[in-house]
């Protein structure tokens, strides 16, 4: 049992979610539970209802839209992620990165939008979806606002969503060049992750420009700026000796939690392994040098 | 506002249909409530596996799943897919390779075993590897449980091969 009742609703629409979750008390959406029943058993999240947005038509879909955007419903599941036949074929980093979260049982149950929501910095979603430069879509009360990946998560286990906004979709440009992710674990989180996105010229020899986000390092993803600025414009086959040369300034900057993962030196030097493992990835597949 | 809600569900074949408090886990319905104690508790936190049942056919962890969230679906325990007179070949398997020892996370190894047979048939090695590190044992050393699952992966190849 859980600590205590609540109630349970089941609305079928987006709407009657987001007024049933903001009539009184504490109310929260809810989908697989794979992160909110954890905190609800050890107490630290308490609730008066659930909403289960389960119902709701639409919110699990993922499709490449005409703007050649492509769109995931933000109660996807892992699973279903991990199998998408469009996501496989343009994005395979997001598919193998879903395929690898936690264990098989968290992954059919657990959804995208959700992982996003709880904020967790160990968490593999939320890097690669800033590396691809994803808007969010929330829709409240007054209306819906996208927001960038990046501003999402404010810190540990905190989002700027308002209680009474719903997560709904997850929107990024289809990628034109190599998509790479990195993680290292020791269990099921991620102690250290880097995700990287390069957008390419049509003759695969130049990086017109790159995303690079470090995660689990600090309370939230965090960008490589000194590395994203190296890549711009440059060819492919420069881009070893390239980031050599920036980097341990690049690292330097990183905001690092020890933690139980391990000390900052450590997890900042494993930052560094996987940016450049990514980086010979995106080299054999995408960069062609 | 209630905080009791009637569900129905398929649980190893047979409906129930019964009122649940909707902060019942499903662990607890299937052992305190039906009676069916196979399935077992452990870790508590999704990570051990030995909780593990099929909700339609897919592996979840019955410790962190809500009752009222089965409402007309189906549930396989460790019960189910025991036949009467004996094993399934997935349990055989495992008593013939040595694939348990003190047998508490048993159940849930046979099934995420036979979750993963019935999608993929004749899984690889690292196929096998992947589907199952979720699931946890302290006294095999995964070796034996490996092999058992490896003897069905080929048995099966093997007999689709005649």
């Amino acid at each position: 049992m859980l600590p205590s009742p609540f109630e349970f609703d089941r609305p079928s629409t987006i709407e009657d979610a987001i007024r049933g979750v903001g009539e009184s008390g504490d109310g929260m959406f809810y989908s697989g539970g794979t992160e909110l029943l954890l905190a609800m058993k050890m107490r630290v999240i308490h609730t008066d209802r659930l909403i289960d947005i389960k119902g709701i038509f639409g919110l699990n879909r993922i499709c490449l839209n005409e703007a050649n955007d492509i769109e995931i419903g933000a109660r996807c599941t892992h699973a279903k992620i991990a199998s998408d036949p469009v996501i496989r074929e343009h994005v395979p980093a997001l598919s193998s990165l879903c395929a690898n979260v936690a264990n098989i049982r968290v992954r059919s149950v657990g959804t995208i939008g959700g992982n996003l929501c709880f904020g967790e910095p160990h968490a593999d979603p939320p890097t690669l979806l800033a590396a691809l430069n994803a808007r969010l879509v929330l829709i409240g009360r007054d209306g819906t606002r996208v927001v960038p990946a990046d501003d999402f998560i404010r810190s540990e286990l905190e989002t700027i969503r308002e209680p009474d906004e719903l997560l709904t979709l997850i929107v990024f440009p289809c990628p034109n060049g190599p998509v790479t992710y990195r993680r290292f674990k020791h269990g099921e989180r991620p102690s250290v992750n880097v995700a990287m996105a390069w957008s390419i010229d049509a003759g695969k020899a130049t990086i017109k420009g790159a995303r690079v986000r470090v995660g689990a390092l600090g309370s939230r993803p965090q960008p490589l700026k000194v590395v994203e600025d190296a890549l711009r414009g440059l060819p492919v086959r420069e881009v070893r000796s390239a980031i050599e040369a920036v980097l341990t300034t690049a690292l330097d900057e990183l905001e690092v939690n020890e933690d139980r993962h391990g000390g900052a030196d450590y997890k900042r030097h494993l930052a560094g392994v996987l940016l450049l493992r990514n980086v010979e990835e995106a080299i054999s597949v995408g960069g062609g040098a | 506002m209630t905080h009791m809600l009637p569900i129905s569900f398929w649980l190893n074949g047979q409906m129930i249909a019964l009122d649940v408090p909707t902060h019942t886990l499903l662990i607890d319905l299937i052992r305190d409530k039906l009676g069916l104690k196979g399935t077992k508790r452990s870790c508590d936190m999704e990570v051990c596996g030995a909780c593990t049942v099929l909700l339609d056919g897919e592996p979840i962890s019955s410790c962190t799943m809500l009752a009222v969230d089965v409402d007309q679906r189906e549930i396989t325990t460790i019960e189910g897919v025991t036949p009467p007179d004996g094993l399934s070949r997935v349990q055989k398997a495992f008593v013939l390779h040595g694939g348990l020892q003190c047998g508490f996370c048993t159940p849930g190894f046979i099934m995420a075993v036979t979750a993963l047979l019935k999608a993929t048939p004749h899984p690889t090695d690292e196929e096998i590897r992947h589907y199952l590190h979720g699931n946890l044992c302290r006294c095999t050393g995964y070796t034996k449980i490996f092999e058992a699952v490896k003897s069905l992966a080929s048995e099966q190849a093997s007999e689709n091969a005649i």
